[in-house]
């Protein structure tokens, strides 16, 4: 199975078939300006918010005159196509090191699903033949570390970690050493959660990622913003903070198994420039995927 | 000074010059802003659009106070809506007549449950009473060692029987362990769950059924978008919700959450988190959810002023 089909099939548990059902989408049976309004509100319901869902209305109606379209049922492939388009502007390629370890740093507000999407990367790596190490960067919550270490065992690899309470940048700095020394080639570093006006949890990230620039030069060659598909608006300004604080590289958008479509990440690819890298699509550790745009794209203009 | 809401709601608002009786277009116009604001807060699109009628009925042909222009006048008809919309009833925790009282936390994965379980516990315990913990949480990794830990922090007892047990099995024996410890409080923590998951919704149908809580409560993150209403009206369908706990309000999140599950469900929302430190839980203020939805804390005291 592709990595298009596997995306489908994993947003499918729960949605039912997807392009089967888009030409019951709309109630009129003529292309008049109703059948565009009950488009922005399927896109709001969505969450690609106010501005975006009007931005891709727009380039919808100039698609369908473009390619003289008369009836409604024919617009979820042009909404597909338009949605596509918004999503394709930036590379979803994972980054990797051009030699030696590749560092990945995990962040994320509160129980958006950092530490499962490393264990799922994990697993990923791990089924591609590579050596991986977990950095359990998370002192902070209760048996947040315990869990990171059921992962790596439920996966197979080590954890490096310190006590509670410890220094995250030094358990970042020790799993470099520990990598460096035995040729490691991924480390991922789960950070604890932390909500993006918390200024001081902010400055504590900054100067983890300090640390991994200066340990392991180049790095972290990935940094990853993991963002709850269930988030509404607010993921918005999560990137913004993030990605000035740690220059995010790219996002996991988890829990899609669910009925919340994560169509806020449209306006972040738009005016951030971030790429979707990754999407979470259950709590085993099979379910992560390489992000398609088109399946995405899709899963969102389906009906409710 | 307005934020959020702020300049173009202020703009719009600055527009109407009618005195004496609110028209219809002016009403309209300051709908069409206060649409924008409720969806850039995520609160439900169909919510939305019931509550705008709603407003428009109540404001059209309203006089206007000789204090207010009339773009203020109809923010204050909105803000009262809102905040009676999510009010009401004085929402404490009810109480069993006859010891234990059981509480069961519900929600979607990574809400806050387990966290504001042992928020909870600590209000009790500095109540006087005596909280148990129950770990029925078997699926998240740690989930266990989560909560006592979390039990060792505020020193109330946690039963737990690992993690291969059935949930309801371990309900069952931690609700008799607490008669055993004269427990007179009993929380139980369930894993975190999609709403459209069957087996895992039956389970907590399941639990219900054998441990008749007093109260179930939702547990809400904030910034959840458009989808809370599905995940409030199905698990409200399932085990007929007594509460709503909104968590992490300590972010910046808008919070238009809180109106799509009321609106949903009706429950009322009786606590909200305010942070990862385990301190006691804060009671639910209707008035400032609402100027916080519209994102407009000074236009109001403004309008109160007046
Ligand atoms: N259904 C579903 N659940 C997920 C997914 N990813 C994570 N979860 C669940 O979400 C909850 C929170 O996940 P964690 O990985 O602990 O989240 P986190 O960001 O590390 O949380 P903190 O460290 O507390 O900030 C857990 O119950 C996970 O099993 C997903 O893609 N789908
Ligand atoms: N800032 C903030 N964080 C919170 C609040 N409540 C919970 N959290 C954090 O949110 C994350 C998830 O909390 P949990 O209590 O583990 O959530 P849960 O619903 O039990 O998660 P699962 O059992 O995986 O479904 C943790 O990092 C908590 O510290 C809150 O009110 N504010
Ligand atoms: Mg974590
Ligand atoms: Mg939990």
């Amino acid at each position: 199975m592709g990595i298009f089909e596997r995306f489908k099939q994993g947003l499918k548990k729960s949605r039912g078939a997807l392009f089967g059902r888009l030409g019951h989408l709309f109630s009129s049976n003529r292309l008049d300006d109703s059948v565009y309004e009950e488009m922005e509100e399927a896109f709001l319901a969505a969450d690609m918010g106010m501005e975006t869902s009007l931005q891709v209305v727009e380039r919808v109606r100039r698609l369908a005159r473009e390619n003289k379209i008369q009836q409604p049922s024919e617009l979820p492939p042009l909404m597909a196509q338009a949605l596509t388009e918004a999503l394709e502007k930036v590379d979803p390629t994972p980054s990797v090191a051009a030699d030696g370890p590749t560092l990945v740093l995990v962040v994320g507000v509160n129980g958006a699903g950092k530490t499962t999407s490393i264990g799922k990367l994990a697993h990923y790596y791990k089924s591609q033949g590579k050596k991986v190490l977990l950095a359990a960067g998370d002192t902070f919550r209760a048996a947040a570390t315990e869990q990171l270490v059921a992962w790596g065992e439920r996966v197979g690899c080590d954890v490096v970690r310190h006590v509670a309470g410890a220094d995250p940048a030094a358990v970042v700095y020790d799993a470099i050493q520990a990598a460096k020394s035995r040729k490691v080639d991924f480390i991922l570093c789960d950070t604890a959660g932390r909500l993006q006006n918390k200024d001081h949890l902010m400055k504590e990230l900054a100067k983890i990622y300090k640390v991994a620039s200066r340990e392991l030069p180049g790095s972290p060659h990935e940094v990853l913003l993991v963002l709850d598909g269930t988030t509404g608006q607010n993921a918005i300004s999560q990137a913004k903070v993030f990605r000035e604080v740690v220059q995010v590289s790219g996002i996991v958008l988890t829990k899609l198994d669910g009925t919340a479509k994560g169509g806020v990440v449209l306006p972040i690819v738009q005016e951030l420039g971030i790429p979707v890298k990754w999407v979470g699509l259950g709590e085993s550790k099979e379910d992560l995927q390489p992000f398609s745009a088109r399946a995405f794209a899709e899963s969102l203009c389906e009906e409710e | 000074m307005f934020e959020a809401l702020s300049s173009s709601l202020q703009k719009a608002l600055s527009k109407l010059r009618s005195k004496g009786k609110l028209t219809e277009e002016d009403v309209a116009l300051a709908m069409r802003e206060v649409r924008l604001a409720l969806l850039a807060a995520d609160v439900n699109v169909k919510v939305i659009k019931q509550f705008v009628d709603r407003v428009r009925e109540r404001a059209v042909g309203v006089d206007v106070q000789n204090s207010l222009t009339p773009g203020q006048q109809v923010v204050k008809i909105v803000y009262e809506e809102l905040t009676e919309l999510m009010g009401g009833e004085q929402a404490k925790i009810k109480m069993a007549a006859k010891p234990p009282t059981v509480i069961m936390l519900v929600g979607l994965q990574g809400a806050g449950k387990t966290t504001t379980i042992a928020k909870l516990a600590l209000s009790f315990k500095q109540h006087e009473h005596r909280p148990l913990l129950i770990a029925a949480d078997v699926y998240r990794p740690a989930a266990i060692q989560q909560l006592e830990v979390l039990g060792t922090q505020i020193d109330v007892p946690v039963f737990q029987l690992g993690q291969s047990q059935l949930p309801k099995e371990i309900v069952r024996q931690g609700l008799r362990a607490a008669q055993a410890q004269g427990a007179d409080i009993v929380l139980v923590d369930t894993a975190g769950r999609l709403h459209i998951d069957e087996d895992l919704m039956k389970e907590l149908e399941d639990i219900q059924s054998l441990a008749e809580p007093d109260e179930v409560l939702l547990v809400v993150d904030a910034m959840t978008g458009q989808d809370a209403v599905h995940v409030a009206e199905t698990f409200h369908q399932r085990l007929s919700l007594t509460g709503v706990i909104l968590t992490k309000l300590d972010g910046d999140a808008r919070g238009g959450a809180a109106l799509t599950i009321r609106s949903a469900t009706g429950c009322p929302i009786k606590y909200v988190g305010l942070g990862e430190k385990i301190e006691p839980l804060q009671p639910f203020h209707p008035d400032r959810m609402a100027s916080r939805i519209l994102g407009m804390g000074d236009v109001l005291s403004l309008i109160e002023r007046a």
